[in-house]
């Protein structure tokens, strides 16, 4: 349940995007609040990579507000937001598959040179996910699916985010090690991390989220709690493959 | 210091210091013993000391940011053009080097920024075309200069170039030392040149494990990624066009003062496509590697020119395959014996901090 209602980390107000003539994201509005975990979920090309896209950086937005922490970030380049609290986890992971894990996660620290933070930050990630911490030394090319998911997550930490961006962290990956990442986002959660999540899994998603969005065609069709959407009908039928019953 | 070590892998291994020894005594003595065999061994060691320090500016940008540049000698062609017009008879100044090599390698770093500015978002043979294009295009301009107006004297290129004078002293004179001993100018050039490449191989490495360095790493890894921590890969990859440039410029002057002599013929695609060679072939990313790389591919091709002529000759009687098509030949086989056994270079990179055997250990699971 949303408890801060004052003003949202990240609002975006009728955003559209397109890629040249194509409209992928036709005008929506979207809120999140501080220590929300929200999940945006819809059908493949339904627009949701495009969106978390746009609100990351690196992608420009055709129209709309996107408003963070107060101030509308639209025309901002992706390494200033990445200043000013906004960390994403991209799609496919994004690890830097030729360095150390320990260099991926040193690099999400890039932009701060508070090395004292930066060390007490590291040993925070390391608890979160020991498994990482066993692989320091190793070039992350070579890590699991899931390890290099971990280290994703783990690298955006060190930049002591505001709000986090996760893009599919269960794509391509067996549903144990899935349900061992949802376990590391829940941690992240209750450490108090905002978190926005976009996720095709929509079951776990919405499991675990308070909130979520579901998108079709570019628009936000529907919205509500994890367990009031859990329950809809059409949700059920349309991502959860159930037959709807009338 | 670990990269002197490296080149040699066998004793490297066992014994990083004689190793270490054993590549310093060879740089400091190889010309002496070229010497011996004739002035024309020292010249092709001068010569591969420049392919050296193209091969290092060239890995900046190809190993270190992962863009792929098949026009990189055009920044050779600028900073050896900078110093024919600016210390020549051509426009009738003599400039001294240090005013000349610096506004050659400042010239140049200006070109990589043209260069990089409309490449910015074409990645691997999209950018390997334009990349190619402005090469072609630099030394098109080059050719063709010499008219309404007469700047660069078109495909005759320019004559009497000034010789390196450092600090009053001609470097394009023997030495002579006592009546019956002298030093060779050419081993002079070679000894100058051996200081540049070693303050390249210093300053390269600084920037390989600097921030800048790690902003390069990441973006040739993932570039949405290195956007997503908060790096600007809009300037980094223009710094790295530019840095990588600048080496290719201070070689380029070195070079028009060497041979007293530049035309557009020294600067076309297949000078790109050596260097480039050198780079992959040695190991991309990894400094001892590219250095390797440029010595041996320069100076294969020079051995087999003294040898296949005599062997031919003393087997066949007479010459079956000219030593130009012969070198092709071998560059080709070997380029294709090493990506079959070393994809990744002779001596290929490996991550900064990571124990030796976790990453060979990791290679094989990959």
């Amino acid at each position: 349940m949303p408890t801060d209602i004052k003003t949202p980390v990240l609002q975006l107000k009728n955003v559209q995007i397109a890629y040249g003539q194509i409209q992928a994201v036709k005008g929506i509005d979207l809120e999140l609040y501080s220590g929300e975990l929200v999940c945006l979920i819809g059908a493949n090309g339904a627009g949701k990579t495009t969106t978390l896209n746009a609100i990351s950086g690196t992608l420009p937005i055709r129209a709309g507000e996107l408003m963070f922490g107060g101030n509308n970030i639209a025309q901002l380049p992706a390494h200033l937001r990445l200043r000013q609290g906004l960390a994403l986890v991209p799609e496919g992971r994004g690890i830097f598959t030729r360095l150390t894990v320990e260099e991926n996660l040193r690099m999400g620290a890039y932009t701060r040179s508070d090395r004292d933070g930066i060390e007490a930050d590291l040993e925070r990630v390391y608890t979160m996910l020991p498994r990482v911490k066993e692989r320091l030394a190793q070039v992350a090319g070579t890590l699991s699916g899931g390890e290099q998911q971990m280290v994703a997550i783990g690298r955006a930490l060190l930049s002591r985010p505001k709000l986090l961006l996760l893009d599919e962290p269960s794509m391509g990956l067996a549903p144990l090690v899935v349900e061992k990442i949802f376990e590391v986002i829940q941690t992240v959660v209750q450490e108090g991390m905002t978190i926005l999540l976009v996720e095709q899994n929509a079951n776990l998603a919405l499991e675990f989220a308070s909130r979520g969005y579901v998108m079709d065609g570019g628009r936000i069709t529907l919205s509500g709690t994890g367990a009031a959407l859990l329950a809809d009908p059409k949700v059920r039928s349309a991502y959860l493959g159930e037959e709807e019953t009338a | 210091m670990n990269e002197l070590a490296e080149a040699v892998p066998w004793l490297g291994s066992r014994n990083p210091k004689a190793a270490r020894a054993f590549v310093l005594a060879l740089m400091l003595i190889a010309p002496l013993i070229a010497v011996m065999a004739g002035n024309t061994w020292v010249r092709i060691l001068d010569f591969a000391l420049l392919y050296v320090m193209l091969a290092l500016g060239l890995n900046l940008v190809v190993g270190f940011a992962g863009l792929l540049d098949l026009g990189y000698i055009a920044f050779y062609a600028v900073g050896a053009y900078t110093w024919a017009f600016l210390a020549s008879p051509h426009f009738g100044l003599h400039l001294p080097f240090w005013m000349v090599l610096p506004l050659g390698a400042f010239f140049a770093a200006i070109a990589g920024l043209i260069l990089g500015a409309p490449v910015l978002r074409l990645r691997g043979d999209y950018l390997a075309i334009v990349t190619l294009g402005f090469g072609e295009i630099v030394r098109i301009f080059m050719n063709n200069l010499n008219h309404p107006i007469n700047i660069t004297n078109g495909p005759q290129g320019i004559n009497m170039l000034d010789s390196l004078h450092l600090f009053g002293w001609d470097i394009s004179r023997n030495l002579q030392i006592t009546e019956s001993f002298r030093i060779n100018s050419l081993v002079l050039y070679y000894y100058v040149f051996l200081l540049f490449v070693v303050g390249s191989v210093y300053v390269i490495r600084r920037l390989q494990v600097s921030r800048i360095g790690r902003g390069w790493a990441a973006i040739r890894d993932d570039e949405l990624a290195a956007k997503a921590i908060g790096i600007n890969t809009r300037n980094m990859k223009l710094l790295a066009f530019s840095m990588g440039a600048t080496f290719g410029g201070v070689a380029g002057g070195l070079f028009g003062a060497f041979q007293g002599f530049v035309s557009p013929e020294s600067f076309s695609l297949m000078e790109s496509i050596a260097v480039l060679t050198m780079v992959v072939f040695g190991g991309m990313g990894n400094l001892g590697g590219v250095i390797v790389g440029a010595v041996a591919l320069s100076l294969l091709p020079e051995l087999l020119r003294s040898f296949a002529l005599p062997v031919q000759e003393a087997i066949f009687g007479h010459v079956l395959l000219d030593p130009e098509v012969l070198r092709m030949l071998l560059l080709s086989l070997a380029m294709i014996l090493m990506m079959l056994l070393r994809p990744a270079g002779l001596l290929p990179a490996h991550a900064r901090y990571s124990k030796p055997e976790l990453a060979t250990a990791g290679k094989g699971k990959a």
